[in-house]
């Protein structure tokens, strides 16, 4: 249960830290910030980097800044520090909770938004609702900066769409501030795999709603399958639907499973993939009730029951 | 493979030591600085026996390489008392027999540190929420619930009426001792089933 040995430095900016990455290309460098990924995988010996490049003290990128139609998170905000952000909670609700569902104290006070995303594992919690937020990632590179959509991050278990020498600096989350984004809202709920805190199913939901109709929603599973994955199906069903319908989110939710074939539904000794499509509707229920309720709750919407 | 100088501010001391890039938190503390507070339990990330704070946030020390702490302020259990006067937190883990074999405890007592200091009232359901992150395998949670209410009392207390506190606190103090076989004989009764 001791690492590997390595060798460690330390880069005080972005930069520095591509700099590292490209000296030591030939010995598997690894970033490292929280080290709540890495850490307990070179510990059981899954990882083994010769080299780590510790980006944990590029104090810029840990803010939560926002503007009128955006909210940045610093690739290197605590998950503590999202699930707390009051910018967050107002304006993307989901990956606050999410981020307040990850592992317990002593995780969030340490992993990252950034760490989290890149590591990719299929069962983490912030996946889904990056998916769900509709957010971007910048990452930089030796040439340049890029933007990836969230969408198009998530390759695979572990994989994704970095390349080697990139590093993710930010998660954008698109949000205007203002009247039109009073009837958004969004939830993350989870069942919880008792040991390990990960999720054995995880659905994030964001929807909008204006004059008590669903117009918009955005709805994602982790744990599911090999990464987090858009439930299109639940998305379309609820769309036009009106957001006071008790039925809308149990009749959009019945067959959530749908969206993901069946050899791609994950299962394992934690949960067959019978029982994983199972806890998928349910879940996928709670999450879509839970955000229409908030979405619904504070607006000037209702009255629509018969 | 590189090793490194570093410096940590333990429980307020200055201690300057060599790390190799790989060794844990935890291993510093106990195995080159002597503060065998912190536990190693599960080695995963789960138990929570570990944990201390690292610039006032509970952290699982067997999950943090030492070498990412330099020039960090660390606290472990061995932080709280003032000699015999144990810390609100821990008096009440004694009080409310929130422990059996101990081993938990530590990082019981640490994570509930941070917590009472970002909600200085929890209701039970936080506490447990709170303290997802620290397993203990023998006692059971229930006293270690009641104990956290216990210190939130204590504290709470405190802070509202520090008149009060400086009337009532010497005499709980200098009965410690006391308390202590007091307590013993109940709760060896208790043990006999």
């Amino acid at each position: 249960m001791i690492p590997a040995e390595c060798d460690y430095y330390r880069a005080g900016s972005v930069g520095e830290a591509l700099d590292l990455l490209e000296t030591h290309a030939d010995r598997d460098p690894e970033l490292i910030a929280g080290g709540h990924g890495l850490v307990p995988s070179m510990k059981v010996g899954e990882a083994s980097p010769d080299v780590l490049v510790d980006i944990d003290g590029v104090e810029d990128l840990r803010a939560v800044e926002a503007d009128d139609d955006s909210v940045t998170v610093g690739a290197l905000a605590r998950h503590a520090d999202v699930a707390e952000s009051e910018t967050l909670r107002e304006r993307a609700l989901v990956l606050a909770e999410a981020a307040e569902n990850v592992g317990d104290v002593q995780i969030r006070n340490r992993g990252t938004i950034g760490g989290n995303l890149a590591e990719a594992d299929p069962a983490a919690d912030l996946p889904a609702a990056v998916l769900a937020a509709d957010a971007t990632l910048d990452v930089q590179g030796r040439d340049g900066e890029r933007t990836i959509e969230a969408g198009e991050f998530f390759r695979g278990d572990g994989e994704t769409a970095l390349a080697a020498d990139e590093i993710v600096t930010h998660v954008r989350v698109p949000r205007s501030r203002g009247s039109e984004t009073d009837d958004t809202a969004g939830a993350y709920v989870k069942k919880t795999h008792p040991a390990s805190g990960y999720a054995m199913v995880g659905v994030a939901a964001d929807v909008a709603v204006e004059d008590g109709e669903i117009t918009e929603a955005r709805v994602a599973a982790n744990g599911v399958a090999d990464r987090a994955t858009r439930l299109t199906g639940v998305e379309d069903a609820l769309v036009s639907r009106p957001a006071a319908d008790e039925d809308a989110a149990e009749s959009a939710t019945k067959n959530a499973s749908a969206d993901l074939d069946s050899d791609r539904l994950r299962g394992d000794v934690y949960a067959s993939s019978e029982f994983r499509a199972q806890l998928l509707s349910t879940y996928a229920r709670r999450a879509v009730e839970t955000a229409l309720g908030r979405a619904t709750a504070e607006g000037s919407i209702g009255g629509d029951e018969p | 493979m590189s090793t490194h100088e570093i410096t940590l501010t333990v429980n307020d001391t200055e201690e300057e030591l060599t790390v190799e890039s790989r060794t844990l938190l935890v291993h510093a503390l106990r195995d080159q600085l002597g503060y065998t507070g912190p536990k190693i339990g599960c080695e995963t990330s789960k138990c929570g026996a570990c944990t201390v704070t690292l610039d006032g946030d509970a952290v699982k020390a067997c999950t943090v390489l030492a070498v990412q702490t330099d020039g960090s302020e660390v606290t472990t259990v061995e932080g709280l008392a003032d000699g015999d006067d144990l810390d609100p937190i821990q008096e009440s883990f004694h009080e409310e027999h929130a422990l059996q074999c101990g081993y938990c405890t530590p990082g019981m007592v640490m994570t509930t540190r941070q917590l009472l200091e970002d909600d200085p009232d929890p209701d039970a359901e936080e506490i447990r929420h709170q303290l997802k992150g620290n397993i203990c395998r023998c006692t059971g949670y229930q006293n270690i619930v009641n104990a956290v209410e216990s210190a939130a009392d204590k504290t709470e207390g405190a802070a509202e009426s520090t008149d009060d506190a400086e009337a009532e606190s010497p005499p709980a103090k200098a009965d410690g001792g006391e308390a202590r076989s007091d307590d013993e004989t109940p709760h060896a009764e208790d043990d006999g089933r």
